[in-house]
């Protein structure tokens, strides 16, 4: 007979697989409540109501808490990123933890937090380097210990990969080979895909909070509204792996972030608290003059707009039409890290990545579609809006992990002279 | 009474392409273990009804037999004569004493886990050896292996051609090299894709297969597109509309990867299939691991090669020099195994090779430093001859023989490269830590229970066979290259070449402002 359980479909493919079921862990959802309720659709559920209540309490502490870190500034969110990062890895690491395995191998989960741990001087020495090199710069031997350690940051992550290698292979205990090697390739693969949008997030965040807070609200836009569409208007199933995602909420999500993206853009655009980059690692208040993007250009109202609008002139920043390809994609394709997410959990028949949240599930399941969207956010920011070409930062990463300070002055000297020289025979 | 399963069909007279798996026999130590044993060993009865199951569909002519089985072939008529006729016994082992006879396979040492994985093997792959040849044999060490020479010719036979087709390639050049690199990653990664395939799932997946090739072709858009813009940029100067392409291409590389990216992540999506959840998430993640090992090691050895042949060629020889004198080592005086995956490696193997290799790394850095084709970087594409100023790591400084050295040694003065010193870093790490790649490949060959990786090196085994350790010391050589070896050869003179060589005026004033902001900035904060 087929089981279902509350993931929907079949679980069992025909034949044995030879391993016996030990028991029914706490993540599996017995199946006299799915019985309980006909179909998958949320329009039909009679439970929604109650679920309903319970995510609108979560998600107004998690909003209200984000809001907050946003106010105390760059490194508070530098931090909340690495608390999340933290809940994560430790919800992935457990998921294909098997217990009777484990008990057998002392010390292997000590061998995921190495790898944690490198991964993480690794991913944020690289980003931060240049601004903790700013931010000592009154101290002179706190600043050859900070400029020794960027030099050698590299061979540094290296060798601790290297010594967590050898450590994994001088541990390999007869018979438990393939679990081990199974871990070992699911810890990469988990730092992979933590790290990368992580390190990503981080580096918008010192180009300007805005470029980190107007993408994450997308994806929060995006998820609300699709959840309030689907809840008043869902009919028609959009994809087999999430059962309860409805064609009509993503089309209304899709159009609702858009517009918003348009709106949210210009009012965030206005606070340079968002919008100056960050060239160090203070805590106070910024200034700068915050470039073209941000400088706001007024054009008149059409004729053909009614008399009750009650601006005659709107002010667009030209990066509000940034912002539309920010929604476009979050709308449209950051749903796939959910569906992703969905797949992955259908196919090891788990209902939630971890139980962190009242309603939500664990942390990976709020983050399944921001991990998607905070690439993106990086990449387009590095193509489309920082004008600098790869040859520059080469460079300028030469010159100033490289050089001394006297070095670096001497080299300024000869460029401005062959500048100024150019300048004078080209006019 | 238990019995061996073969030896049970053979005694019976059935020819038969159907095996079981071997297993160990340990006791148990424990209640928990005991338990373990028991559920191991229903798994057990349940596949000798499957190696059953799988002779009688042979004999009915079936060559693939569907798993679960279909009802109709199972005849039950042929089982209960053939069980009657063979008197295999179903009584769990846990519950009777004595146990099955181990299996011995060449790769040397117990090559099972305890229990079965419940899948059969249909017939033995080339790849496994007969358990005939290993009983011929007494023991696993090289030292008392009686077909040893035979072997032995035919590894000599394939290094030499290697060795042969390596230098061949070193001497047309770092283009050439390039394009042998990309070659082999082509069949590692094929190699590897196919590893851990299984065809019954793949035959209900069109197109999966297709969708390993297009990650691949995104990674090595992404990798390659990343080392070599400046130098694709510095090839292209003549042409006015193709220096224009090649630009933009450099300016929008990373938007380009990473939609293909999303591309082939979406299609994965949307491929998927109900009840082959599993199947495809595991193929996915093998793929990504797969092309991370591939294209990590590989970009970090084409960054090597053009930042001068040297630097590629010195690392690869020591780690053939490694192998090879662990070989003869292990071979002539080999006595103490080293470590439980590699039963074939010994401490004498170890210590000899990383003495042989420690010094001629030394040597070899001298001989190899003196030739400006190997120690001059490319700047650009193209074929021709190099010429450089070597810099100052390749410029030889002399010293006196000491005077306690006899006086048969025919040199008085001994011309020293300060590159040397690197060198014996280089050939410690190749000798101690990169042994270690090897002992990875072997752990995951025993994990998943297969002799090699592929086979088409005749006596080596597959490509990822011979390129496992080179992985481990071609990101070691880059690293080391860019921390201790570029800090010291990077000179203001250097840096001033590349600014006004590969930046337009405009890239160069922008450089130069942010460079004027940040010394300010400095300076305020000094002064």
């Amino acid at each position: 007979m087929q089981k279902d359980n509350d993931s929907g479909g079949p679980s069992m493919h025909g034949g044995l697989t030879g391993r016996l079921r030990r028991r029914r862990g706490s993540n599996e959802v017995p199946s006299e409540v799915d019985k309980a309720n006909g179909s998958h659709l949320l329009v039909d559920d009679r439970n929604k109501y109650k679920s309903m209540l319970i995510r609108i309490y979560s998600s107004v502490w998690m909003i209200g808490g984000f809001a907050f870190i946003i106010y105390m500034g760059h490194l508070y969110i530098w931090a909340m990123v690495v608390v999340i990062q933290i809940f994560m890895a430790r919800e992935l690491f457990n998921l294909l933890r098997r217990s009777h395995e484990d008990r057998r191998l002392p010390g292997f989960r000590l061998l995921n937090w190495h790898f944690f741990f490198t991964a993480m001087l690794f991913v944020y020495g690289r980003i931060l380097n240049q601004r903790l090199a700013n931010t000592v710069t009154s101290d002179k031997f706190l600043h050859k210990l900070v400029t020794g350690f960027i030099k050698y940051h590299m061979v540094t992550c290296y060798f601790l990969y290297i010594a967590g290698f050898m450590w994994f292979i001088l541990t390999l205990k007869k018979k438990m080979y393939k679990y081990q090697f199974g871990q070992y390739a699911w810890t990469h693969m988990i730092l992979i895909v933590v790290f990368t949008q992580s390190s990503f997030t981080v580096a918008n965040i010192f180009e300007g909070i805005f470029w980190f807070l107007l993408p994450a609200s997308l994806i929060v836009i995006n998820d609300i509204a699709a959840y309030f569409f689907g809840f008043f208007l869902g009919r028609t199933p959009l994809i087999k792996i999430s059962p309860k995602k409805t064609w009509e909420g993503f089309i209304g999500a899709s159009f609702a972030t858009i517009v918003s993206a348009f709106v949210l853009a210009n009012i965030l655009g206005r606070f340079q608290w968002l919008t100056c980059p960050r060239k160090d690692l203070s805590t106070g208040w910024l200034h700068c003059d915050p470039g073209p993007l941000f400088k706001p250009y007024y054009f008149t109202v059409p004729q053909w707009f009614p008399q009750w609008f009650p601006w005659r002139e709107i002010s667009v920043l030209p990066v509000q039409w940034h912002a539309l390809a920010l929604g476009l994609f979050s709308s449209i394709i950051a749903p796939f890290g959910g569906f992703f997410a969905s797949g992955f959990k259908r196919a090891f028949k788990i209902k939630d990545f971890g139980d962190s949240i009242p309603g939500h599930g664990g942390i990976t399941d709020r983050m399944d579609c921001q991990m998607v969207m905070g690439v993106f956010a990086f990449i387009y920011h590095q193509s489309f809006i920082v004008s600098q070409s790869v040859s520059i930062e080469a460079i300028m990463d030469q010159i100033l992990m490289n050089l001394t300070f006297e070095e670096q002055r001497a080299l300024f000297m000869k460029l401005e002279q062959i500048i100024q020289e150019r300048q004078f025979g080209e006019s």
